[in-house]
């Protein structure tokens, strides 16, 4: 069967199971944009930015535990993705990007709209090629959907030169993909799992400390079930929020610079730390050198490299942490010694005490908005189907602290990269791969005029989204170092003029509704959630709200500053 | 800490951008490079990349482990604690006005080495061998006048086959 390149990789990308692309056409793809116009069962959702496109991508793979697709142009189509693909790869999420090139011929001619965008993203994928024959593309695209999404998962990028597209082939169907260099380990060494039940039986302070890992191999169920065996609290990090419910006895809260007391607290205490699926960031470390400095710590992770990185490790164990977790449960259920010490009565009263006497506090007062209160009351008004996705600042700090999630999935956010302007294009991303959901952006005044071209893909595509922009009018979060850390000294940080977002919502063909009083932000919240279609609900909220605890930047995480 | 020097053997993909995507690695994670050779093997899809570095023993694990995270990374083979032989390559000109020459062909004598160009002021002598011999012989011919070095990075072979 003769084919062209383009029908190539229309047909590789289905066949991979995908039904949705994220994209915006230019000269370089536009035999892949006719071809793909034929196709009812590949749905193609034209973004109005390409950063955007790889945001959605992003966030569909997260909502859909599934492989994101975004196809773009050459040249500033591709650098408008580098965002994107940065944000991806600090998240490890399986996203394929397909980037048209100038002709092969031209290629390192400066060509018109040429860039080197393999040697450009070559630091933040997990790998890129440029095809060069069309007789690799078959096999090319199904090596790069297989890399994205195996191992530890992350983005890939293909390089399409215009005339690879444009010619014709013998299509063979690639067989199998095996790699001579990649084979990820996922069976854990069953000797090194040993060990953590006989950790675990001796521990009187124990802590299990959950990542993003625990999401992308799905092993929240296994993790709970580990959890509760033990009797072991658990905390997780920003990726890691919702692998472990948001409402057990259990549920520590998310540690790190902004993380709860308790959280913080347990780290320095505990004396067995099992992480799963973490990598240590310095926003959750601290001061590296006092981090859980009476542990003993089991890490569990598919990458080999993110052991031992930044923080040493007395049990390393290289696997799957679903595979790993399943193997530790069977393990603990035959053992036959006990597994919970005496001790551990005391521990978890000790945690229960922290909770109680000093908790996540602000104070709505009867006049102006408290930002926390309006994720707190969203909380309440959303079932624990909803999905929410978030910008950066303090809207996305405040969400993970007030803001229960129950499951994985359910909240997808910038963690690594921290990218202002996520959170509008990953919530139609995450539309549509549930289309059966609720899905929210928090968002604050800065980050979404990021990407607020976005909602014209929202309205357009039938993806509708809400947006709960928390108005303090003012880059919040940078403001706040600026008060604690640079006496007050708020440089371009006061957004003194924003646009009516009010007006924007409706220029756009949305709905907007605004609020500046406490006693109406459930009713506005209400209205909003019942609107059938993309919604933006602004509420203007204190400016000087400051995210709590607070540890600066370098301390020890018990070194809280709290309110 | 202590920087000490590894000697890396690096079995990759012969592929365009394999060593872009590996000093890539080197520069965007802050290691360093001392030296770096690279050739074709036997098989015509793989070269060789002998690599030196220098680093804090904490560092060398991480390095060698994100080598091999490279897709295109096939072995990475450390011989610095096991039994190896090792060469370099230089080619050294050094003055050699007519007063000094029987002295710079009597250093030339003792290390086996030989002058592959002659000029009026001076010679080009190629030598090659292991760090120490490299140091010994250049420290010798330093008083002559050193003009210019051309160095390959350092080549390795393990003894055993590992
Ligand atoms: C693309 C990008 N630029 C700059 C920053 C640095 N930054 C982090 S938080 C923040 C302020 C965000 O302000 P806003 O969206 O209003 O949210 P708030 O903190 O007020 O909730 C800035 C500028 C960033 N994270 N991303």
């Amino acid at each position: 069967m003769k084919l062209t390149g383009a029908e190539i990789l229309i047909k590789m990308i289905k066949e991979q199971g995908v039904r949705t692309v994220f994209g915006y056409p230019g000269g370089a793809t536009i035999d892949i944009y006719d071809e793909l116009a034929g196709h009812d069962d590949l749905r193609h959702v034209l973004v109005r930015h390409e950063q955007g496109a790889v945001h959605a991508a992003d966030a569909y793979a997260r909502a859909g535990s599934c492989v994101g697709v975004a196809l773009v142009t050459s040249g500033p189509g591709a650098t408008n993705t580098v965002t994107g693909i940065a944000s991806a790869y600090m998240d490890s999420i399986p996203v394929v990007i397909f980037t048209g090139q100038v002709p092969t011929a031209l290629i390192g001619n400066d060509a018109f709209q040429e860039v080197d965008i393999v040697g450009i993203t070559r630091p933040c994928t997990k790998h890129n090629y440029l095809v060069k024959d069309v007789k690799d593309l078959a096999r090319t695209v199904k090596e790069a959907f297989f890399l994205a999404n195996s191992g530890r998962p992350g983005p890939v990028l293909v390089d399409l030169p215009k005339d690879v597209v444009q010619s014709v082939t013998e299509f063979v169907e690639p067989g199998k993909i095996s790699l001579k260099t990649y084979k990820p380990t996922y069976k854990p060494n069953k000797k090194q799992v040993a060990k953590v039940v006989d950790l675990i039986a001796k521990a009187e302070k124990p802590l299990i400390f959950a990542g993003g890992g625990v999401v992308l191999s799905e092993a929240s169920e296994e993790l709970t079930k580990f959890s509760r065996l033990t009797n072991t609290p658990v905390t997780a990090s920003l990726m890691g929020l919702g692998s472990f419910p948001g409402n057990d006895p259990l549920w520590l809260g998310m540690p790190g610079m902004h993380g709860t007391y308790r959280a913080n607290m347990s780290i320095g205490e505990c004396d067995l730390m099992i992480a799963v699926g973490v990598r240590f960031d310095d926003r959750v470390t601290g001061k590296v050198e006092t981090f859980a400095p009476n542990a003993d710590i089991v890490q569990i992770d598919i990458d080999p490299t993110s052991i031992h990185k930044n923080i040493p490790v007395s049990c390393p164990i290289v696997g799957d942490c679903k595979e790993t977790l399943t193997m530790l449960n069977k393990m603990v259920a035959k053992a036959d010694k006990e597994l919970v010490c005496p001790e551990r009565i005391g521990w978890l009263s000790t945690i229960n005490d922290w909770k109680s006497t000093t908790p996540l506090r602000y104070e709505q007062t009867e006049d102006v908005i408290k930002p926390q209160y309006v994720i707190e009351r969203l909380n309440e008004l959303t079932d624990g189907e909803t999905i929410i996705t978030t910008e950066v600042g303090q809207n996305q700090m405040w969400t993970a602290q007030f803001f229960h999630f129950d499951k994985p999935n359910h909240f997808i956010t910038s963690g690594g990269l921290g990218v202002m302007g996520f959170g509008l294009p990953a919530a139609i991303g995450a539309k549509a791969a549930r289309p059966d959901k609720t899905v929210i952006d928090i968002a604050g005044d800065g980050s979404i005029q990021m990407n607020i071209q976005e909602l014209m893909t929202a309205v357009e595509s039938d993806f509708p989204v809400k947006i709960v922009i928390l108005n303090n009018g003012c880059l919040g979060m940078v403001r706040q170092w600026q008060e604690l850390f640079y006496d007050k000294n708020y440089s371009s940080t006061l957004l003194e003029n924003s646009p009516d977002f009010i007006k924007i919502a409706e220029a756009y063909g949305a709905k907007g509704l605004k609020c500046t009083r406490p006693d109406q932000v459930d009713q506005t919240l209400k209205e909003g959630l019942s609107f059938p279609g993309t919604v933006i609900m602004e509420f203007k909220v204190e400016e000087a709200e400051c995210v709590y605890p607070m540890v600066p930047a370098g301390r020890a995480i018990t070194e809280m500053i709290l309110v | 800490m202590s920087c000490n020097k590894y000697l890396l053997s690096i079995l990759v993909d012969n592929e365009p951008g394999v060593l872009s995507r590996i000093a890539g690695l080197f520069s965007g994670r802050g290691f360093n490079i001392d030296s770096l050779s690279v050739a074709k093997t036997t098989d015509p899809g793989q070269s060789r990349i002998t690599m030196v570095t220098k680093c804090e023993p904490s560092i060398i694990e991480q390095i060698k482990k994100q080598l091999n995270k490279l897709i295109n990374v096939i072995t990475v083979n450390d011989l610095t604690e096991k039994r190896y032989v090792q060469r370099q390559l230089s080619m050294v000109k050094v003055h050699a006005h007519i007063d000094k020459r029987a002295e710079v062909l009597r250093i030339v004598d003792i290390f086996r080495c030989r002058v592959v160009d002659v000029g009026h002021e001076h010679y080009t002598v190629e030598i090659s061998g292991d760090d120490e011999k490299l140091e010994a012989f250049l420290s010798l011919l330093k008083p002559m006048g050193i003009i210019e070095i051309v160095s390959t990075g350092s080549i390795a072979v393990a003894r055993e086959n590992v």
